[in-house]
């Protein structure tokens, strides 16, 4: 529990990317099993343990310490868990610290009655990072900036091997992985994750670029709408089928009625998740709806219908058929659909074209709702994970720009942590109010962004903590992908994908966009 | 509250803590004709004074600080003085190099006033000396239960142990220019730490000052003199203030490290965006401040700077009299 401990300790105040890689693989290197495991499972899935620790803390701290001391106590650390690491009595440190294996052992073997007893005793022997991260543990929620990927991640490099591979067995195996850390080290076989409906890691594309168009001819590249929508994996065994993001988080249960449409199908296939109407596909807003609900009504499956629209298949039935070609797999892909027909599901149509030219006008003409551009996908490459170069490409319609004036900055993270790199913009709601329309963080070169942190801190007119106020002085052409409506912005709207087009030093902030031209391309 | 024998003689003032019969203040935070300065923090020690009396140290301090014309006269204290039939008297405080408490004796009892202090050993100052009393006066700026301080040596394991596994990283130290600068340069060096130590050129003055009044610091380099790549995976030494400054632009790949008692709370750790906290600081915590006011035997018990309403109402609970002394002026000084 002491190296967890530490570990988590380190992990809050880390922000870049790879010193927290660093940290982990030092971590996954030098920890035995089981407690390696039940980390990793700690920092992905959450361990499998659910206790009412609120209540129960409550409880135990009571005689410990003066109710107002608790109360000043809270009221100044702000976080209940950290509250009671710090203020619980430490160790005597007559008995050893628990190891994370025994925090396991221990807490599921305890009854609702016996846990008090098992928290208060667990407590005792930790000093306060100890108890802050068996807090932590328990309470199920981490939350010291870890995903669950960047944890595979971080296995994977432990032990050389591709964070896709980690991927591909991870559903076949549960905590502490005694046999995934077994086949990692050579000691054992892999996990066959052929058993369960499983996530396969996902081939994506690359943004076209003018240089690409000479390296294909136009009898050598597919191309497909591009849909707004989401990239999902639907996996489907008898009895078992599962939803995942690209990253291979399983939303399935946001999504019941698709997971109903294939309970009859098996195989592997991927596509486009979207709100469909009438054969009408949906904004994005309307999509929102529907993910990262825990419950999902009667009423929300019928106001915002979901369906998939595939374009891929990795195995049809049993049958692995990501080594054959994009043409042989989409002939597998099309007689599959034949074979089950799901509901809530069709086949993204190819767009047929002789010539560049030919496409290069569908794909200006593509305003409708529901397509951001289109797909070009090599004929002859294979189902490759990860984002291989010069296999497929995105080709996205022309993003929009508004001229915003920029009212707000803040410091990034990590190596940007000295400059103000995170802006927020506005357009004029009158011609002397701004609203805010978004934020964006990329889109500048590093000199440039030398030259806004230097503007920002001559032009400052309050600070808040990390963010400051600017006065309205300077206006970024902003391209964004789509404006939506939105009750979070006080503007009442929102832009998709928002970035730094160019830094319009030389242009009057008057001559900025205003709210009602904003407002005039939400689609109807 | 009845009023106490004490605060016939002794009482808070505009001007700060005021001795009547001595005729003079204690840390007074605006001039007076005759100051008796506990340690040499600005909260404490301002320019303009006509007369201070103060530790050596603790002049020595000012002079750098505020210039050698800083007051009118100093006096450095001796074993024991007496002014205007009070006896005064200055005894360590453990809380920075020439900090002191104020030790008064007048017609059979005694106050005394402890400034800034901590218990736990600092090998670049003289250790807390208990002294009995009537009467003690407490700062609290670390006055909730929630702050215990790790062992100091720990932390500056913990630092050296970082610079041996990211030997590619400066690690950027943000510490009190008086003090807690001093107190991990000597820390990391008895930790075994011996390589060149890097400073930001706030720092160096009262570096060169603590050397001069005879605390080892070893081989102390100025960041402006040196190459950037001299200072790669090398300790530099900065005011906290200057941790997210531009100016550390300069450094390899900075590990931004901060030695305070307020690292002790995660948020505040974050807030400055530090990657290492060590949680070292030169106050007591609040375990020491409990021991301290027992320890004491102090029936009455004034409480200055911080949070002084946690440590009121656990005075209270002790079974004595404890009062917030709202004397303005004091701060925490990113300790
Ligand atoms: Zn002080
Ligand atoms: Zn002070």
């Amino acid at each position: 529990m002491q190296s967890f401990a530490e570990l988590l300790d380190r992990l809050v105040y880390t922000t870049a990317r790879n010193a927290k890689l660093k940290l982990l693989e030092d971590y996954f290197r030098a920890t035995p099993d089981p407690d390696r495991g039940w980390a990793l499972s700690a920092l992905t899935d959450g361990l499998p343990l659910r206790l009412p620790i609120r209540k129960t803390l409550a409880t135990i701290l009571a005689p410990h310490v003066d109710p107002l001391l608790y109360r000043l106590s809270r009221d100044y650390v702000g976080d209940t868990a950290e509250t009671v690491s710090l203020l619980w009595p430490d160790a005597r440190l007559n008995e050893p610290p628990p190891r994370i294996s025994d925090v396991v052992a221990e807490v599921s073997a305890a009854s609702s009655r016996e846990f008090p007893r098992v928290l208060e005793s667990l407590l005792g022997r930790l000093d306060v990072k100890g108890r802050f991260a068996l807090l932590k543990l328990l309470s199920g929620a981490l939350r010291v900036g870890v995903s669950a990927r960047l944890a595979k991640t971080a296995i994977a490099q432990t032990f050389g091997r591709e964070v896709e591979e980690i991927e591909e067995v991870w559903h076949a195996v549960s905590a502490p992985y005694a046999d995934m850390f077994a086949w990692l080290e050579g000691r054992g076989v892999r996990p066959d994750p052929g058993r369960k409906a499983t996530f396969r890691p996902v081939m994506l594309a690359h943004p076209i670029e003018d240089g690409d168009w000479q390296s294909f001819a136009p009898q050598d590249v597919a191309a497909e709408w591009k849909w707004d929508g989401i990239r999902v994996q639907l996996s489907a065994r008898p009895g078992d089928v599962r939803l995942f993001s690209r990253a291979g988080d399983d939303v399935s249960t946001a999504f019941p009625d698709i997971v109903q449409a294939f309970a009859h199908t098996q195989g592997v296939l991927d596509g486009e998740l979207l709100v469909l109407r009438q054969g009408v596909v949906a904004s994005f807003n309307d999509l929102q709806q529907r993910l990262n609900r825990k419950t999902v009504t009667g009423r929300m499956l019928q106001d915002y219908p979901a369906h998939i629209r595939l374009y891929d298949i990795l195995f049809d039935g049993n049958e692995d058929v990501r080594t054959l070609s994009f043409i042989e797999r989409r002939q597998h892909l099309e007689a599959w659909y034949e074979r089950f027909r799901p509901s809530l599901a069709d086949v993204s149509a190819l767009v047929p074209f002789a010539a560049f030219a030919e496409l290069e006008s569908k794909w200006q003409l593509a305003r409708e709702n529901g397509i951001e551009g289109l797909m070009l996908k090599r004929k002859a490459s294979p189902y490759l994970a990860g984002r291989p170069k010069g296999h497929w490409y995105k080709w996205k319609r022309a993003a929009l720009t508004i001229d915003c004036v920029l009212m707000y900055a803040q410091r990034g993270s990590g190596k940007r942590s000295s400059y103000y790199s995170d802006y927020t913009f506005g357009v004029w709601k009158t011609p002397d109010e701004l609203v805010p329309v978004g934020k964006a963080y990329s889109g500048f070169t590093d000199e440039e962004l030398l030259r806004l942190d230097r503007w920002i801190r001559t032009n400052t007119v309050e600070r808040f903590g990390p963010v400051r106020q600017v006065k309205p002085g300077l206006v970024l052409e902003i391209a964004f992908d789509a404006v939506q409506t939105s009750s979070r912005h006080k503007s009442g709207l929102a832009l998709r994908f928002p970035r730094v087009h160019r830094i319009r030093w030389d242009k009057p902030v008057q001559e900025a966009e205003t709210l009602d031209a904003v407002k005039a391309l939400v689609p109807s | 509250m009845q009023k106490s024998r004490i605060e016939s003689w002794l009482y808070p003032t505009d001007r700060g803590l005021y001795c009547e019969p001595g005729q003079f203040h204690i840390d007074p935070h605006l001039p007076v004709d005759r100051a008796v300065i506990t340690h040499g923090h600005g909260d404490h020690a301002r320019s303009g004074h006509g007369a201070v009396l103060a530790t050596h140290e603790t002049i020595e301090i000012m002079k750098v600080r505020y210039g050698a014309d800083c007051a009118g006269s100093f006096a450095a204290a001796n074993g024991g003085q007496t002014i205007n039939g009070v006896a005064v008297r200055l005894v360590p405080a453990g809380h920075i190099l020439g900090s002191a408490q104020i030790v008064l004796d007048w017609q059979g009892t005694r106050a005394v006033v402890s400034g800034d202090y901590k218990r736990s050993p600092d090998p670049t100052c003289a250790p807390f000396e208990l002294v009995p009393c009537d009467l003690f006066v407490t700062e609290a700026t670390f006055g909730l239960p929630v702050f215990r301080h790790e062992p100091a040596e720990r932390e500056a394991h913990r630092l050296v142990a970082s610079l041996a596994a990211n030997p590619e990283r400066t690690h950027l130290l943000g510490a009190y220019n008086l003090g807690k600068c001093q107190r991990m340069i000597a820390l990391v060096r008895q930790a075994g730490y011996h390589r060149p130590v890097y400073l930001h050129g706030g720092l160096r003055a009262l570096c060169d000052l603590y050397v001069r009044l005879g605390v080892d610091l070893g081989d102390l380099r100025n960041v402006t003199d040196s190459e950037p790549a001299e200072l790669k995976g090398a300790l530099v030494l900065c005011p906290p203030g200057a941790l997210s400054d531009r100016w550390s632009r300069r450094l390899a790949d900075p590990l931004t490290c901060y030695a305070s008692g307020w690292m002790r709370v995660k948020g505040r750790a974050s807030q400055h965006g530090v990657e290492l906290p060590l949680v070292v600081s030169d106050h007591c915590d609040w375990p020491e401040l409990l021991r301290t006011i027992e320890e004491t035997g102090a029936e009455e018990i004034w409480v200055t700077h911080g949070r002084e309403d946690a440590l009121v109402h656990q005075i209270g609970l002790m079974g004595r009299r404890g009062r917030a002394l709202a004397l303005v002026g004091f701060e925490d000084e990113g300790d």
